[in-house]
């Protein structure tokens, strides 16, 4: 298990620092001076190159690379060149919308996917089953943006239940923030909803073929006891997983449903701080979802490796 | 053939149908604006209503298709003409460093979150359908690359393989000759399901501003502009939603139509 550990480890590690070289060379290729783009077009030369100097953009790019690199690995994102404060902490403010939107985005599509699942699989061929992968075929073809347009011209504008867009903080409770976030959630959670009832439907078929649970049947619990006693537990580990990779997509998705209803999140710096050739900006949120997706794969291998040794034995 | 093969295949020949005539012929012209006709519902005259610009949303949506399925199908096009041959260099080299470093640089592409590489892409060599067309397509190359190397791994145990190699064919002959129309049903499948992604991906970089830029109709877009409209008239979100949703639909119908008819097993519990 160790060994299995350092070596998935060791290509984390390998993984990351390839993938900031990666986002690195891509934004530094960029059109475009952020000294020259900041002071506009009648700036001086000396003055343009003063705020290079000044902006560390004068030193070679291998330089700038280690020191951002650097500093990630010890949490200092850099100076925001527009803003000049400190990139950790707009991302950090940031995340406090971004990351509870994920979250209660994932656990919305998971309430809805594991009931649906389940039904589904029980009732395997029979008219609940058609009418839930029949909604599930829906769910994956309708985009979220839209879906979330729709959700606004209902709940929002016809029904007045809720704020079209906006977020007011969580200074003011925990309960209005949560409003705010509950259509930008829905919206992000029903694709993902529908790809993981699909997923629990179909693990759950597999093991309901099993022979344990014949053996369960047989020894005397009716159908209902052996499916979630025997079936259900042992379908979560591949769900699990699907959970966990849903996980980075959802902080992913979120930054064009971000849009949708003006949210303060990771997805509008990103587009805000392009505009404005804020490159170290764009690069260290860019790292921070790829740092996410890497590591919740790690995690989720690590977790698959511990309950199943066959893994280990394979890698 | 299953009803729901039936139609996914209409549903998708609609569309490219309707954007191959668009070539040809639209109810109106789409450049043409109408302000005293702006924002009408459905009527005879405008079967989809009109737009912001008293444009008939028919037409634009006929347009429009031609942006999607240009974009998602060479997007496809990238994925399988890159993916295939290095899936199938990694499997005729199973275990060497050239399948290592393949599998390896899937792995790292993966990682990475599509949407955010899409968008950094297009943000910074600026938005249009080619740079849309290109942060798609590299998505796909992982994809087709895994999906082939997968496939083609098995067949290299097959007898009538060994038999080719037996003959002195090279491992870029057999690839070619041997493994390559084996694994093509599979290919096309994901084909189908790779080219859906495409066009709900094309539409999301539209709609942030990203993809095609106008005057070029493209249904992302077209939902962009609705946004501060809906309220007024709801057709203007409501029609380039449907039609993105009966795309993918018809799409994911016959990717899922094709596989169950495609695939020899069920082919044979079917006789």
């Amino acid at each position: 298990m160790l060994r299995y550990f350092f070596k998935r480890l060791t290509s984390l590690i390998v993984s990351l620092a390839i993938a900031s070289l990666v986002i690195f060379l891509v934004v530094e290729v960029a059109p475009g001076d952020p000294a020259s783009y900041m002071l506009g077009i009648n700036a001086q030369p000396d003055t343009v190159a003063a705020l290079r100097a000044e902006l560390g953009l004068d030193v070679p790019k291998w330089q700038r690379f280690l020191a951002w690199a650097g500093g990630m690995v010890t949490g200092d994102f850099g100076t925001s060149y527009t803003y000049r404060t400190s990139v950790s902490q707009m991302v950090a403010d940031r995340l406090w919308v971004s990351l509870p939107l994920a979250l209660y985005a994932l656990t919305l599509s998971t309430l809805i996917a594991f009931p649906a699942g389940i039904y589904a699989a029980a009732r395997r061929g029979k008219a609940g089953d058609l009418a839930v992968m029949g909604a599930t075929q829906l769910g994956v073809a309708i985009p979220n943006f839209w879906f979330a347009m729709m959700l606004v011209l209902v709940f929002a504008i016809n029904l007045r239940w809720f704020n079209a867009g906006g977020f007011p903080g969580w200074e003011g409770g925990l309960l209005p923030g949560l409003k705010a976030l509950t259509l930008p959630a829905i919206a992000l959670a029903l694709p993902q909803a529908a790809i993981l009832a699909r997923v629990m439907r179909s693990s759950l078929l597999d093991i309901l073929g099993e022979d344990f649970m014949r053996t369960a049947r047989a020894k005397g619990l009716s159908y209902r006891q052996a499916l979630w006693k025997h079936g259900v537990r042992n379908a979560l580990i591949p769900v699990l997983t699907i959970i966990g990779l849903q996980f980075s997509f959802l902080l992913a998705g979120a930054i064009i449903i971000e849009q949708v209803f003006y949210l303060p999140g990771l997805g509008r710096l990103i587009f805000q701080s392009i505009g404005q050739r804020d490159l170290i900006v764009v690069e260290s949120v860019v790292m921070l979802l790829v740092f996410a997706v890497i590591v919740v794969n790690f995690l989720v291998d690590l977790a698959y490796a511990i309950v199943d040794p066959r893994l280990r034995a394979r890698a | 053939m299953k009803p729901s093969l039936i139609l996914g295949l209409a549903l998708s020949a609609l569309f490219l149908l309707a954007a191959l005539l668009s070539y040809l012929w639209t109810p109106y012209a789409i450049d043409t604006m109408a302000i005293a006709d702006r924002l009408k519902p459905p009527s005879m005259a405008h079967p989809f209503g009109t737009d912001h610009f008293g444009r008939d949303m028919l037409s634009m949506i006929m347009v429009g298709a031609r942006t999607s399925i240009a974009v998602a199908l060479v997007a496809v096009g990238i994925g399988m003409g890159l993916g295939v041959p290095l899936g199938l260099a990694a499997a005729a080299r199973k275990g060497s460093l050239l399948d290592e470093v393949i599998m390896r640089g899937n792995d790292l592409v993966f990682a990475f979150p599509s949407l955010v590489i899409a968008i950094l892409i297009t943000a910074i060599f600026g938005p249009g359908a080619v740079n849309a067309i290109i942060a798609i397509g590299i998505f796909n190359i992982p994809v087709f690359a895994r999906l082939t190397r997968g496939a083609a791994l098995s067949l290299w145990q097959r007898e009538f393989i060994m038999a080719a190699r037996v003959s002195g064919k090279s491992a870029a002959r057999i690839s070619a000759e041997h493994i390559l129309p084996n694994i093509a049903n599979l290919l096309i499948v994901q084909g189908t399901i790779q080219f859906s992604l495409g066009i709900l991906a094309e539409a999301g970089l539209s709609y942030v501003g990203l993809g095609a830029q106008p005057p070029i109709p493209s249904w992302g877009r077209m939902l962009a502009d609705a946004q501060t409209m809906v309220a007024l008239a709801p057709h203007v979100a409501l029609v380039p939603g449907l039609t993105i949703v009966a795309m993918v639909l018809g799409l994911n119908l016959l990717g899922d139509g094709l596989r169950d008819w495609l695939d020899p097993r069920l082919r044979v519990l079917r006789t």
